[in-house]
Formats: structure tokens, C-alpha cells, sequence
């Protein structure tokens, strides 16, 4: 547990937070998309470029042994973050979307066949859509997508009953990254297993959230990416069981990921480096390391109580005014307010708020098939971070009475 | 308010609550649709050319405010027109809104404009570039012949 909980001191740890945008103090409601950087993440990016920068896993020199030792110590706190039986279940990858897609490429291909299904559900993320596609149109495979409710909820006893004999994976959101519904993880989990079913979870917009223990989820496969995470952008890991990491073939070749290479024969490393192909984004690395170290010290239940109670005031601030409509109002729901207005296209108030220096996003946030679920275009969406506070949320409502105005 | 203003102007305001020959030509020579996948913005365009003048055109669709506007101000500028004339027209209109040209539109590019210079503002907004420029994309596709959806992308 951290120190008592005070947003408005954490703000001071966040040097792009006090700036004006067009004329006005920012107020960083984007964090689905990305989360700002704290300065211990940038200090540890700084450290290691002016005094540690080398190349890893080879080198003999002092460098060298500082850069890697950095690197692996950054993987072993992955590894407590998640709760990873041993160290060696983390691949570090350029996030979420590589994780999947190693997922995709190495266990999917090895393991899907003709006529075997993939479990998704509607409101995933393309990033949990695409590479299963691609898989399926490889393979002959069949993609089946479990429905969600008007409030944006997984409908729980129809994906299950989706569950058969040829699912040979259930791929899931832990959050939806588009309506903030939070999946019930550990249900799912524990009904694909009674059946055999293997489950990735992407967690890319559930990390930075609530705390994560893969164990008790019960999943296969988790990954998330650091960015979300208040850590550097292009990198990310996959957790997944040892046992399987160990039977997967590798999905990259190249430097690193070898044992030996002979014309005649290579033979790969062992997990996680099989999976690890060329240098990695080494500052990143240590980067996500310095971010969880920071998420950890501030205080996971700490944040997570914080932007549940301002998910609750945005919540009622939004629902009144008139016009607005909330898409996604499960019971369950984690840091995300996506909304329309009557009568004022997304794009438009994006533009708006954006002149109120207000930060939001608005598009269909890569979730097509939730946009076409809810019957529209897109949506605005506002999200929440540990250094938001109330007057973030009271900024937002008045510049969207400001949308209102405008476009009376 | 201002700088909203200079994007907002009131005649794109106006065209966006009332947008003009909203519908579909019941007997159209061309027809093109165009998309904005990074918004979902969606429109399509008919057509009736006759003599290489378009004699009516119409529009349909869903977008923000300045697409909206953008193409129901279009279809009032080129209706009328021979398809030279609107070619000529579209190009001018890619200049000044897209500012890849001058840095600031010269008052010949704003006149041969006409109505259409209150889009000038939107070169201040690259991210709303292709919400300005997409229907006039899906009329040269339409002009074309084109079968295929335009994209902005």
C-alpha cells in the first residue's frame, strides 16, 4: 500500500500535465489511448541512455552486464505484477497487439485446424479481432463472436455455450477499451477450463486499472501494453504458462532467439528468449519497469478506488446534460465515458472541447463492431487516469455545455 | 469562442442543420460513396450528367458538421456545372483547405471560391482536412466511374 491518496500531489509527478493548449490548462482525458508519463518513468529512460546503453545478452563488457541485468530485472517485476509463477512466463513484445499476434502466430497456428473454432467476444478491441481472422482464413478456422447487451456486458451463458469441441481458444478483453465494461475474467476463465479451452486475456486497458493476478484469473495468456501503464510506448509483454511457452514454436527468427545456427540445422533458446527475436526496445524495457514500480509505490487499490469514485461523479455529471448519451453503462465498468450528443457529430466535439483545452478521443477507438452494435458512427470518449481529478471532470462537462451552445 | 468561429463559420453551421439536396436521384448518371475510416464518417454522391454538365446532384450520408456542410455546399457549387469547371474547382478547393500549397490562401484562390472560401479555416485543423475534402473526393470518383467506395485513407 502506498501513501494516503492525493491526485492533485500526483499531478505534480507528471511534467506534461502543466501546460496550456490553446490558451487554456490541459486537461488529459485521453488515457485509454495513452497515459501520461510519471518522472521517475522518464528519469529511468534518461539514466539509462547517459549511463548504461548497451546492447544485451552478449556483451562482456560492464555496459553491457548493466543494460541486461536493467533489462531482466524489469522482467521479474512483470512478473510479480501479474503474479507469474516463475519469471520466465514473461515475453516482452511492442504490446498488446504483438502479444496477441504472437499468440496468433505461434500457439494459433500450431493448434487450430480446419473446421476448429476461436471464441471472441462483440466488443473486442481490432487488435483481438484481426489476428484471429487472419488465423482462422488460414487454417479454414471458424470465428464466433459472443454477443453483449444494450449496456454493453458480455452476455456470459452465450459465449460459454459458444465453448465446444473444437474451440481451441477463448480470446477476451478484461476491459473494453471502447464502453469501460469490465468482463467477468474469472467466470469465463474458469468455464472455458472445465470445458479445455485455453484463454488469452487482453488486458490492455485493465492493468493500469485494477490490481491483475493471473493466477486467480485462471487465464492462459495475458497481455498488456506499457503505455497504458503510465510506462513508454512500444512496449509491452505477453504472460502465458510456462508448459506452454515451452511446447509453442517460436513466430520470429533472428538474433537472440537462437541456441545454435548451422546452415544445416538451428536450434532455438529457451523461454522466454525463443520468443524474443533481436535487440529489443531495451529503454522500454526498463522504462515498463520504472512504471510499475511507480504504479506499485502510489498504490494499485489506491488508484483503482480513486478513479472508481470519479468514474461514478463523471458518470452522474454526464447523465445530466441533456442531449448526452452514454454508450456502455454496464454495472461493471473501469475509467471509460464513451458518449454521443444529440445532434453534434463526435468529430465536432472533439474539436470543441479540444479548443477548451479539454483532451478526449472520439472515432470508433478501434472497436468497429461496437460502433455498428450501438448504431453509430462513433462515439466521444473520455478516460480517466490516477492524476485526474473532479475539476478534469467538471472541465469536461462545461465544455461539452459549451458543445451544446455552439451547435444550438 | 473565436477560434471556433473561424472553423465553425455560420454559413457551415447552417448547411449542417439544413443540408441541401440531401437525397438520392432517383435516375442517376454516377454515384460514388466515400469513407473515412479513421472517423466513420460515410457519404454518397449522385449524379445526373448530361452534354458533360452535371444537370442535378445530390447527396447522402452521415459526418460531423464540416462534412455535412462541405457537401452540401458542394453540390449547390457544381450543379450547373460542365465537369471541367468542377475538376477546376475541386482542385482549387484542395489547395486552400488542405494548405499544401501556400501558406495562406491568396484572395484569387478565396474569390474563384466563391461561398466555398468559409472552408479556408479548416487548414488550421489537420485532423479535419479529410472531413472538409471527402465528398469532393467521392464526386471525381463518381465523375470517374469509379465502382470501388473512395477512401480517405
Amino acid at each position: 500500500m502506498g501513501a494516503p491518496f492525493d491526485a492533485a500531489r500526483l499531478r505534480e509527478e507528471f511534467p506534461i500535465l502543466h501546460q496550456t493548449v490553446r490558451g487554456r490548462p490541459l486537461v488529459y482525458l485521453d488515457n485509454a489511448a495513452t497515459t501520461q508519463k510519471p518522472r521517475a518513468v522518464i528519469d529511468a529512460l534518461v539514466a539509462y541512455y547517459e549511463r548504461d546503453n548497451a546492447n544485451i545478452h552478449r556483451g562482456v563488457h560492464l555496459l553491457s552486464q548493466r543494460a541486461t541485468d536493467a533489462f531482466e530485472k524489469a522482467r521479474g517485476k512483470v512478473a510479480r505484477f501479474l503474479g507469474a509463477a516463475e519469471t520466465r512466463e514473461i515475453v516482452f513484445t511492442r504490446g498488446t497487439t504483438e502479444a496477441i499476434n504472437l499468440v496468433a502466430q505461434s500457439f494459433g497456428r500450431a493448434h487450430v485446424g480446419p473446421g476448429d473454432e476461436i471464441v471472441i467476444t462483440a466488443l473486442e478491441h481490432h487488435s483481438n479481432i484481426v489476428p484471429w481472422q487472419m488465423l482462422c482464413e488460414e487454417k479454414g478456422a471458424r470465428l464466433r463472436v459472443a454477443p453483449i447487451d444494450d449496456d454493453g456486458a458480455v452476455l456470459a451463458d452465450e459465449l460459454v455455450g459458444l465453448l465446444g469441441p473444437r474451440t481451441k481458444l477463448l480470446s477476451i478483453a478484461h476491459v473494453s477499451n471502447a464502453l469501460g465494461s469490465v468482463l467477468p475474467v474469472r467466470e469465463l476463465c474458469a468455464a472455458a477450463r472445465a470445458r479445455g479451452v485455453p484463454v488469452l486475456v487482453d488486458g490492455a486497458q485493465a492493468v493500469a486499472h485494477a490490481p491483475v493476478d493471473v493466477q486467480a484469473l485462471g487465464c492462459d495468456f495475458y497481455a498488456f501494453s506499457g503505455h497504458k501503464l503510465y510506462g513508454p510506448t512500444g512496449v509491452g509483454a505477453l504472460w502465458a504458462r510456462g508448459a506452454l511457452l515451452d511446447a509453442m514454436p517460436p513466430w520470429q527468427g533472428g538474433g537472440d532467439m537462437i541456441a545454435n545456427v548451422t546452415f544445416e540445422k538451428t536450434t532455438y533458446n529457451v523461454v522466454p528468449h525463443k520468443f524474443e527475436a533481436g535487440t529489443p526496445d531495451i529503454a522500454g524495457v526498463i522504462g515498463l519497469g520504472a512504471a510499475i514500480d511507480w504504479f506499485v509505490r502510489v498504490g494499485i487499490d489506491a488508484i483503482a478506488a480513486h478513479e472508481h469514485a470519479l468514474l461514478a461523479y463523471a458518470t452522474e455529471a454526464l447523465r445530466g446534460i441533456p442531449g448526452v448519451r452514454l454508450i456502455g453503462t454496464a454495472r461493471e465498468k473501469a475509467s471509460v465515458l464513451s458518449f454521443v450528443m444529440e445532434g453534434v457529430h463526435p468529430h465536432d466535439i472533439g474539436t470543441v472541447l479540444d479548443q477548451e483545452g479539454v483532451a478526449i478521443r472520439t472515432g470508433h477507438h478501434c472497436a468497429q463492431p461496437v460502433m455498428e452494435r450501438f448504431g453509430v458512427p462513433a462515439t466521444a470518449r473520455a478516460s480517466l487516469a490516477a492524476y485526474n481529478t473532479r475539476d478534469d471532470v467538471d472541465a469536461l462537462v462545461k465544455a461539452i455545455h459549451r458543445v451544446r451552445e455552439f451547435f444550438a | 469562442m473565436s477560434d471556433l468561429r473561424e472553423l465553425y463559420q455560420s454559413t457551415i453551421l447552417d448547411h449542417n442543420k439544413k443540408p441541401r439536396n440531401f437525397r438520392v436521384l432517383e435516375h442517376p448518371t454516377h454515384h460514388a460513396d466515400g469513407y473515412n475510416p479513421l472517423c466513420g464518417d460515410k457519404v454518397s454522391v449522385y449524379l445526373e450528367v448530361d452534354g458533360g454538365v452535371i444537370r442535378d446532384v445530390s447527396f447522402q450520408g452521415s459526418g460531423c458538421a464540416i462534412s455535412t456542410a462541405s457537401a452540401s455546399m458542394m453540390t449547390e457549387t457544381v450543379k450547373g456545372m460542365a465537369i471541367a469547371e468542377a475538376d477546376a474547382i475541386f482542385h482549387r478547393f484542395h489547395d486552400v483547405v488542405t494548405g499544401e500549397i501556400d501558406a495562406e490562401p491568396s484572395d484569387e484562390d478565396l474569390d474563384a471560391l466563391g461561398k466555398l472560401a468559409v472552408f479556408a479555416g479548416v487548414r488550421e485543423y489537420p485532423a479535419r482536412v479529410k472531413c472538409a475534402t471527402l465528398v469532393w473526393h467521392a464526386l471525381r470518383a463518381a465523375l470517374a466511374g469509379g465502382a470501388a467506395p473512395v477512401s480517405t485513407e
